[in-house]
């Protein structure tokens, strides 16, 4: 067994529904496995609630949008205040409400840029490579199969333990998955 | 997209709503009948001969451009006093198409309308090709061309900055801002489905490009809440940005002091106008588009129908605003603004308002009929009408006040040259050559978005809601 553990990248099982996922999700979870990930066709909330994550890109979109803000007026003022005063019908050169326009612009395209690069970063995308492209079966997961993989490196994994509680799920498979 | 975000709040239905799903309805029936699509040896034989005819279309858009950067913008009919031609008019036109995208993807997302799910990728698609043609003419019309990064605040060797109090400098953000929220906002929801095609594909070429684009997604649950909070995020942004951009081009009108652009009502008269036309468009590509590929299952009528009822809602909205304008008009005592109107629906150009008044006011009442509205001929030429009428409400602004403002020695007659008319016709054919190529290798349909309407991918565990809830 122990020699097996650094090529092992963990234990899948694959179930028809969603429902039977997040069956599993909680029984697994239950059974003290912390490095357990589920894989579906599909966002499923209540596979993130069952496997508790939670994420901290909304916070980093506010600090990207807050960026823009202040990136867009800072940048209007500076111009036409300070380094190219110009003087358009005799409006102040610090005329605001004509630069809230940009400012609002600003603020969104860099939120939505935070929201994208922030989501493709913490996924870790782009990944050319994952352990569990080796498993033929999974490439039903983007179709319409429902997968539970439990990690090697749980510090409980034990692969024997790790098959019998996946099996006591009502998978359609279980198969081990190499590096 | 949220699967169990009605969970908490279940009522009962106090009618059944029809199904968004016909036909088989099973998550893996989708997947095929969506990828089936991008996966056919060979598409449809009306698709090569409609790529035949609008790839000659774009190739004589290109030489329209080339024709008109080599010589100058005078090969256009824009002439004292009408500056602003059809340039600027097409440029409104296909900003106006572009919204209807963004407001199926994001507006109809957060009010949780479940039925978008069939129609938002190719609403977003359109979007994004609408605001490709739309972009096109601002570049041009600067005349040259090579220069016109001055638009943007980039240090120059003029050592000069753009003026920021100007509603042109707003549009430049607001219209780069959109194309790039839009092609965010459309390849962020093609990712899961890239990785379906991956994972499907059987060529060694396929799996390449599919996988390149797919960045190795892999559906983990950690990537679907990150993308799911991204999502909501990006529609929630996107909303309040699409209604400012079609008002931040209106303000090219309303901040000027020209009579007949000069008001207040512009704002949200252009971003009604906007979501008409861009419906209109969306039901006119649609129509042929899921016949041709056999889509029908998952665009269904009742998607259809519900587009044409946008079409009537917001087409009324249109035809209240050109009411207000002529109340206005007489309401406000200003002569100059009083003859502007009048002079657009009895002057030289009262062909144009009142075929407008047709296209855009009366054509759409029809849909009050659900026979009609259910019908495809009758909405196909609807939304011809309305595509139509909506070009002309645009060159009606546009043409009547420049031609007919305060001095009559000024006053003048625009009309446009062949180069006009090319360029624009080849638009059609930008827009349609890159539909077309869409709907043969992307899929048509976001796949996993529509999984999570079907009552077959709702976990019921442990919420204890009844079998078959989320049906709408």
């Amino acid at each position: 067994m122990q020699h097996e553990t650094p090529t092992l990248y963990g234990v899948l099982a694959e179930f028809a529904s969603a429902d039977e996922l997040v069956a599993a999700c909680k029984r697994v979870k239950a059974a003290g496995y912390e490095k357990v990930e589920a894989y579906s066709p599909l966002p499923l909330h209540e596979v993130n609630h069952a496997l508790g994550h939670t994420s901290k890109l909304s916070s980093l979109i506010f600090c990207g949008g807050l960026t823009g803000a202040l990136t867009g007026f800072g940048m209007q003022t500076y111009i036409s205040v300070f380094d190219y005063p110009m003087n358009i019908g005799g409006r102040p050169y610090f005329s605001w409400p004509s630069f809230i326009v940009i400012t609002f612009e600003m603020t969104v395209l860099f939120s939505a840029l935070t929201a994208v690069i922030g989501m493709i970063a913490l996924n870790g995308l782009p990944q050319p490579y994952h352990p569990l492209f080796n498993s033929a079966a999974f490439e039903r997961a983007s179709r319409n199969r429902f997968f539970l993989c439990i990690e090697a490196d749980d510090p409980r994994f034990d692969l024997a333990e790790a098959k019998k509680v996946l099996a006591s799920t009502q998978p359609l498979l279980v198969e081990e998955v190499p590096h | 997209m949220t699967v169990d975000s009605t969970s908490a709040l279940h009522l009962d239905e106090p009618y059944a709503r029809p199904v968004l799903v016909e036909g088989d309805r099973d998550i893996a029936a989708v997947t095929r009948r969506v990828c089936g699509v991008v996966e056919a040896p060979k598409p449809p034989k009306a698709w090569y001969v409609a790529i035949t005819i609008t790839s000659a279309m774009t190739v004589m858009l290109f030489g329209c451009v080339a024709y008109l950067i080599a010589t100058g913008v005078g090969v256009w009919g824009n002439n004292s006093p009408a500056f602003w031609g059809w340039d600027i008019v097409n440029f409104v036109f296909w900003v106006g198409i572009a919204h209807a995208g963004t407001l199926i993807s994001a507006i109809l997302f957060l009010l949780r309308q479940k039925w978008r799910t069939s129609i938002n990728r190719a609403a977003e698609a359109m979007t994004l090709f609408a605001v490709c043609c739309a972009g096109l003419y601002p570049s041009i019309h600067v005349g040259r061309i090579w220069v016109a990064y001055w638009l943007f605040p980039v240090p120059n060797q003029m050592q000069m900055w753009p003026n920021f109090r100007s509603p042109l400098l707003w549009d430049v953000f607001a219209v780069s801002t959109y194309a790039t929220v839009s092609l965010l906002f459309w390849y962020m929801g093609l990712v899961p489905d890239l990785a379906t095609l991956r994972d499907r594909a059987t060529t060694k070429l396929r799996k390449g490009l599919y996988g390149f684009f797919a960045l190795g997604w892999c559906g983990s649950a950690r990537h679907w809440q990150r993308y799911e909070r991204a999502y909501l995020i990006l529609a929630a942004l996107a909303t309040p940005l699409v209604l400012s951009v079609h008002s931040v081009v209106s303000f090219d009108f309303a901040v000027s002091q020209v009579p007949g652009w000069h008001t207040t009502i512009f704002p949200p008269y252009f971003v009604a106008g906007a979501i008409f036309s861009g419906f209109g468009m969306v039901v006119t590509t649609m129509v042929p588009a899921r016949e041709l590929f056999g889509l029908k299952e998952l665009v269904t009528l009742r998607h259809l129908e519900n587009m044409n009822k946008v079409i009537l809602a917001t087409g009324s909205m249109v035809g209240l605003a050109y009411a207000t304008e002529f109340f206005i008009a007489w309401y406000g005592g200003n002569p100059y603004e009083r003859f502007v109107f009048l002079n657009r629906a009895l002057g030289p150009y009262w062909w144009a308002y009142w075929l407008m008044v047709f296209c855009n006011v009366v054509a759409p009442q029809f849909l009050w009929v659900k026979k009609i509205r259910t019908n495809l001929w009758a909405m196909f030429v609807i939304s011809i009408f309305v595509n139509i009428g909506m070009w002309l409400e645009r060159f009606v602004i546009v043409v009547t006040s420049l031609t007919r403002d305060y001095l009559p020695t000024s006053w003048g007659y625009f009309a446009p040259t062949w180069v006009d008319i090319c360029t624009f016709a080849g638009t059609f054919g930008l827009f349609l050559t890159l539909f077309l190529l869409f709907c043969r290798y992307l899929p048509m349909v976001a796949i996993a978005e529509v999984k999570t309407v079907l009552p077959a991918a709702h976990p019921h565990g442990g919420h204890g809601h009844k079998e078959g809830a989320h049906h709408g």
